[in-house]
C-alpha cells in the first residue's frame, strides 16, 4: 500500500557533451527517507534541481502526486509541498537565524500585512522550537553570516521544514557538521520528519548514515539510477562496495 | 553595500530605542521643525523643499534596502509633479488633496508599468535601466512641447484647500505642515514596512534570491512591492515640491535631481528612514548657502563627498551619529529589522 | 520618403552607428575583463572631444594645415585614457573590485559627477564647434545624394577596422590572451604568473581611449556641450546592454541597429527619434532578457 508521492519519468538532461540525467525514471514512497548515493559528478544534484523545478529536462516529465509538476518554477513546486535544502545554505546572510526562519514561516503563511512586526507573528514559538530541535537556539539572534558552515546548514534544512512540506530534499544534509554530531544531527532529524509525517530524499556520501536512517536507497551512476533497494541489499552489493564506498574511505 | 550596521546585536529590545539619546535627538529635531515658520520664517521655503525631496529620498532609500539603486527616480517625482501640474492647468483651483492623491497615483501607475519590466534585472541593469526610462520621459517632456511646455515647464497657481482660496503666507503654511505630517507618517510606515513580514522578503533580494524562490516567493514580485512603494515615496515628494514651487519643468526628471536623491540617501545612511530626512535637510541647507560660493563645481563636490562616504563612511550620518551615541549607552541598540 | 531620403538617413544611420560603436565597445571591454559599468564612459567621451576640439583650434591658428586634425583626434584619446583613464583605474577602481556590484556603480557615478563639472569648469558651457577634419576630407556623391567622406567612409571604415582588430588582439596577441585569461579566471590566471592588476589597469586604458576616440572623432561632427556625456552613457549603455553585456561583435550590430532606427525616426517621426534607441532596447530586453547575445547566467545551487 505504499503510494507513490513523487514520480520522474524518463528525465533526460545534457550540459554541453555531458549528460547529467539519462532517462531517470524513480518513484519516491510516501513516508519512506531515500538516500541517494553515488560517485560526485553522477547526477545528484541535478536530480533535485529537476525535481524542484530549477532546471528544466530537454525529456521527460516530474509529477507530484500525481499531476505533472515539470514546467513549473520552483516557487510554485515550493507552494505544493516540496522543500529543499542545499549542498551549499543558501540562507539570508544579513539576517539572525531566528529571522530567516521566521521569513521562512511568513513566506508560507504569504503574510501581506505591512504593519505587522515579523517578530511578533503567531508562528515565532513554532520556528524558536525549529531551531532548538536542530541545536541552534543558542544562536538564534546571531547573524547567520557569522556562524560556522556547520550551523548554517543545520539552519538551512530547518528553514525548509518551517515551510511544513510534505517531501523534503536534502543536499548532503551532514556535510560540513562535525563527524561526532552527525548521527545526533539525524537522529533528530529523522526524528522530526517521522513525527511531521514528511517524506525525505537525502544525498548522502556517509554510509553510515544511510545505513542507519534510510528506508531505501538509490544508487546513482552516470546520470541515472543503477541499483535501487534497502540499505542492507545495496550496500552489500559488490558495485556499490567499488564505485561509491570505494571512492568514499 | 553600505546599510545597516552590522555590529548591532539583533534583539527584540523594542522599547530600547524609546529611551536611548538618539531618540531625544530626533524629538528635539521634530520640535525645531515644526517650530520653524515662527522661529525663522525665512528658512521655511528652504526647509519645505528639503522635506519634500527627504520623501523622495526615502523611495530611493526602500531600494537601497533591496541592494539595489535606481539612477532614475527623478521619473516618479517628476510624473508625480507633472500630473498634478496638468490637473491645475486643465482644472484651475483644484483642491490641493486632490492634486497630491492624482499626483501620487501617477507615480504608481508608472511605476508599475516600468517596474513590470525593470524587476527583472538586478545591480547595473537595474539602475540604469531606470536611468534610461527617466531619460525617455524627460525627452517626452522637451520634445511635447505643446503638452508640456517644453524646457519652460508648466505653470500654474495655487491649488484650493478644502475649497478654500487661501493667500500666499496660508497656503504654505498648509504645504508646511502637510509635508511634515507626509514625513512622519509615511516614515512611519516605511519604518512599520521595513519590518514587516512583506517588507522583510523584500530586503531578502539583497542577499539570497534562491532562497526566497524556494521559500515559495517570487523574487520579482517581492522586488516589485518595493519598487511600487519607492515610487509612491518619490511621487509624493514631486507633487509637493511642484505645488511648493507653483512650477513644474523637465529638470524634475532629469538625471541630475536622480544622482542628488542617491547621493542623499547615501549621504544620510543607506536604508535609514531618519538619515533620508536628516541627509535631507542638510543637504538642502549646504547647498543654498555653498552654490554662492560653489555653484560651478557642486556636482563635483558632491561625487568627491559620494567618494569618501562610500570608502571611508559606508554608514552614512545615521552611522556616524550612532557610533558616536553608542559610547554613551551600554544598551543594544534597536534590532537589525527595526532600524528608522 | 523617397529615394534620396532614404539613403540620407542609411548614412546618417551608419555614422552615427559607427561613433557609437566605438564608445560601446570601450564599455564593453571593460565591463567584459573588469566585470564594471563604468558610468564615468560617457565623460570620457565628452572630454575626448571637448579636447580635440582645443587642440585642433590651438594648432590651426599656430598656421597648421586643417590635415593636422587627425593626428590631434588621437593625440587627445590617448591623452584620456593615460591622464584620466590611468590614474581612475590605479587610484580608485583598485580599491572597489571585491565590493559589490552596485557600490561599484555609485563609485563610478560619482566619478562621472566629478568630471561633468570637470568639463565645465576647462570648458565652460558655450558650444565649441570644429569641422576641420570633416571639410578636409570633402563630400561623396552617391546616386545623387551628397555626403561627407568623413562619416560615410572614414568613421565606419575606422570602426570595423576597431572591431576586426580587437577581435584579432584578444584572440591571437599575447596581451589579447592574458585579458581572455584573467576575464575567465582570475585566480587561475594569477596563479600562473599574470600579473592581473597590470591587465585590469591595461584594458581600463584602452576601454578609457576608446571613449575618448569616440569623442574626438565624434567633434568634427557635432556641437560640443555640456550634457553630451550623460546622453552617450546612456546610449552606449543601451546598446550594449541590447547586446548583451561583454558582447564585442553583438555590439556592432546592435549599434547598427540602434543607429539605423534612429536615423531613420529622424526622418519619419522627428519627435521621437531620440526615444528609439531606448525603444529598440527596452523591446529586445522584453523578449531576451540577457541581451540579443548574450547568455543567461545559470546560478550554481
Amino acid at each position: 500500500m505504499t503510494e507513490v508521492l513523487l514520480e520522474t519519468r524518463n528525465l533526460t538532461i545534457k550540459f554541453g557533451g555531458i549528460t547529467a540525467a539519462d532517462n531517470v525514471s524513480l518513484t519516491i514512497n510516501a513516508g519512506k527517507n531515500l538516500a541517494i548515493i553515488g560517485p560526485n559528478g553522477a547526477g545528484k544534484t541535478t536530480f533535485l534541481n529537476i525535481c524542484t523545478g530549477w532546471l528544466k529536462p530537454s525529456k521527460g516529465q516530474v509529477l507530484f502526486e500525481g499531476q505533472d509538476i515539470t514546467p513549473l518554477p520552483p516557487r510554485k513546486i515550493v507552494d505544493r509541498g516540496v522543500a529543499r535544502a542545499f549542498q551549499i545554505p543558501q540562507l539570508f546572510t544579513e539576517h539572525t537565524a531566528l529571522e530567516n526562519l521566521l521569513i521562512a514561516a511568513s513566506a508560507r503563511q504569504k503574510r501581506r500585512n505591512p504593519l505587522v512586526d515579523m517578530h511578533a507573528i503567531p508562528e515565532r514559538t513554532e520556528m524558536l522550537n525549529l531551531l532548538d530541535m536542530v541545536g541552534c537556539a543558542d544562536v538564534a539572534d546571531a547573524l547567520v553570516v557569522e556562524l560556522p558552515e556547520g550551523q548554517r546548514k543545520l539552519i538551512d534544512i530547518a528553514v525548509a521544514l518551517a515551510l511544513k512540506p510534505r517531501l523534503l530534499l536534502m543536499d548532503e544534509p551532514t556535510s560540513g557538521v562535525a563527524s561526532s554530531e552527525k548521527h545526533a544531527i539525524m537522529e533528530i532529524l529523522i526524528g522530526a520528519l517521522k513525527e511531521a509525517n514528511v517524506t525525505s530524499v537525502f544525498v548522502e556520501h556517509d554510509m553510515g548514515i544511510v545505513e542507519k536512517y534510510a528506508d531505501e536507497v538509490a544508487v546513482w551512476n552516470s546520470g541515472n539510477v543503477q541499483l535501487r533497494g534497502t540499505p542492507a541489499e545495496i550496500l552489500e552489493h559488490p558495485d556499490v562496495i567499488r564505485d561509491v564506498i570505494g571512492e568514499v574511505v | 553595500m553600505p546599510t545597516r550596521t552590522q555590529s548591532s546585536k539583533p534583539s527584540n529590545k523594542v522599547n530600547a530605542r524609546m529611551t536611548s539619546p538618539l531618540s531625544w535627538l530626533w524629538i528635539v529635531g521634530m520640535a525645531v521643525i515644526i517650530a520653524v515658520p515662527f522661529l525663522v520664517p525665512s528658512m521655511q521655503l528652504l526647509v519645505n523643499f528639503a522635506l519634500a525631496k527627504g520623501l523622495a529620498v526615502l523611495g530611493v532609500t526602500v531600494l537601497l534596502r533591496a541592494g539595489q539603486v535606481s539612477f532614475g527616480h527623478a521619473l516618479y517625482f517628476g510624473i508625480a509633479a507633472y500630473a498634478g501640474a496638468f490637473l491645475m492647468t486643465s482644472m484651475p483651483a483644484t483642491d490641493f488633496f486632490v492634486i497630491l492623491i492624482v499626483g501620487v497615483l501617477g507615480a504608481i501607475v508608472a511605476g508599475l508599468f516600468v517596474g513590470l519590466f525593470v524587476v527583472r534585472y538586478r545591480g547595473i541593469f537595474f539602475g540604469m535601466l531606470n536611468l534610461a526610462f527617466s531619460m525617455i520621459f524627460w525627452s517626452i517632456l522637451e520634445k511635447f512641447y505643446h503638452l508640456t511646455g517644453g524646457a519652460d515647464g508648466l505653470r500654474f497657481t495655487r491649488p484650493t484647500v478644502f475649497g478654500q482660496a487661501l493667500d500666499h503666507v496660508q497656503f504654505n503654511m498648509v504645504l508646511y505642515y502637510s509635508v511634515l505630517v507626509l514625513m512622519v507618517a509615511l516614515g512611519w510606515f516605511t519604518h512599520r514596512w521595513f519590518a514587516s513580514p512583506v517588507g522583510q522578503l523584500f530586503q531578502t533580494i539583497k542577499t539570497n534570491e534562491t532562497r526566497l524562490e524556494y521559500l515559495g516567493i517570487s523574487p520579482k514580485r517581492a522586488l516589485l512591492s518595493g519598487y511600487l512603494l519607492s515610487a509612491a515615496l518619490c511621487g509624493v515628494g514631486g507633487v509637493m515640491m511642484g505645488m511648493a514651487q507653483g512650477v513644474v519643468t523637465p529638470e524634475y526628471v532629469w538625471w541630475v535631481r536622480s544622482a542628488e536623491m542617491v547621493f542623499i540617501a547615501v549621504l544620510g545612511g543607506a536604508g535609514s528612514v531618519q538619515g533620508a530626512f536628516l541627509g535631507a535637510l542638510i543637504y538642502e541647507v549646504v547647498r543654498t548657502y555653498a552654490s554662492v560660493y560653489a555653484g560651478d563645481i557642486w556636482q563635483m563636490i558632491l561625487g568627491g563627498f559620494l567618494l569618501i562616504i562610500i570608502l571611508f563612511a559606508p554608514g552614512g550620518l545615521i552611522g556616524i551619529l550612532e557610533s558616536a551615541f553608542k559610547r554613551d549607552t551600554t544598551k543594544p541598540s534597536a534590532k537589525t529589522g527595526d532600524r528608522k | 520618403m523617397n529615394f534620396s531620403i532614404f539613403l540620407l538617413a542609411l548614412f546618417d544611420g551608419v555614422a552615427y552607428a559607427a561613433l557609437v560603436f566605438i564608445v560601446a565597445l570601450g564599455l564593453t571591454l571593460i565591463f567584459g575583463v573588469m566585470r564594471i559599468l563604468n558610468v564615468a564612459h560617457g565623460s570620457l567621451y565628452a572630454i575626448g572631444a571637448y579636447t580635440t576640439v582645443s587642440l585642433v583650434g590651438y594648432f590651426l591658428a599656430l598656421g597648421f594645415a586643417p590635415a593636422f586634425a587627425f593626428p590631434l583626434m588621437i593625440v587627445s584619446a590617448i591623452l584620456v585614457g593615460i591622464v584620466i583613464g590611468a590614474p581612475l583605474e590605479y587610484f580608485l577602481l583598485r580599491r572597489i573590485y571585491q565590493k559589490s556590484e552596485v557600490l561599484q556603480l555609485l563609485v563610478t557615478f560619482a566619478v562621472f559627477m566629478i568630471l561633468e563639472d570637470v568639463q565645465r569648469l576647462v570648458w565652460g558651457t558655450q558650444p565649441y564647434f570644429n569641422s576641420s577634419a570633416l571639410q578636409v576630407l570633402g563630400n561623396v556623391t552617391v546616386f545623387g545624394v551628397t555626403y561627407t567622406a568623413y562619416q560615410l567612409i572614414l568613421l565606419p571604415l575606422i570602426a570595423v577596422v576597431l572591431l576586426l582588430g580587437m577581435r584579432f588582439f584578444l584572440r591571437h596577441t599575447i596581451i589579447g590572451k592574458l585579458i581572455t585569461a584573467t576575464t575567465e579566471d582570475r585566480e587561475a590566471a594569477q596563479s600562473i604568473g599574470i600579473d592581473a592588476d597590470r591587465v585590469f589597469l591595461f584594458t581600463f586604458v584602452i576601454g578609457a581611449v576608446l571613449a575618448g576616440l569616440g569623442g574626438a572623432l565624434a567633434s568634427p561632427t557635432t556641437s560640443i556641450l555640456p550634457g553630451m556625456g550623460a546622453d552617450m552613457i546612456v546610449l552606449s549603455f543601451a546598446v550594449v546592454a541590447t547586446a548583451g553585456l561583454g558582447q564585442i561583435e553583438g555590439a556592432a550590430l546592435t549599434a547598427l541597429m540602434i543607429g539605423l532606427g534612429r536615423s531613420f525616426a529622424v526622418y519619419l517621426y522627428p519627435e521621437i527619434s531620440v526615444l528609439v534607441p531606448y525603444l529598440i532596447m527596452v523591446l529586445v530586453l522584453l523578449v531576451r532578457p540577457e541581451g540579443l547575445f548574450g547568455s543567461p547566467a545559470a546560478r550554481k545551487i
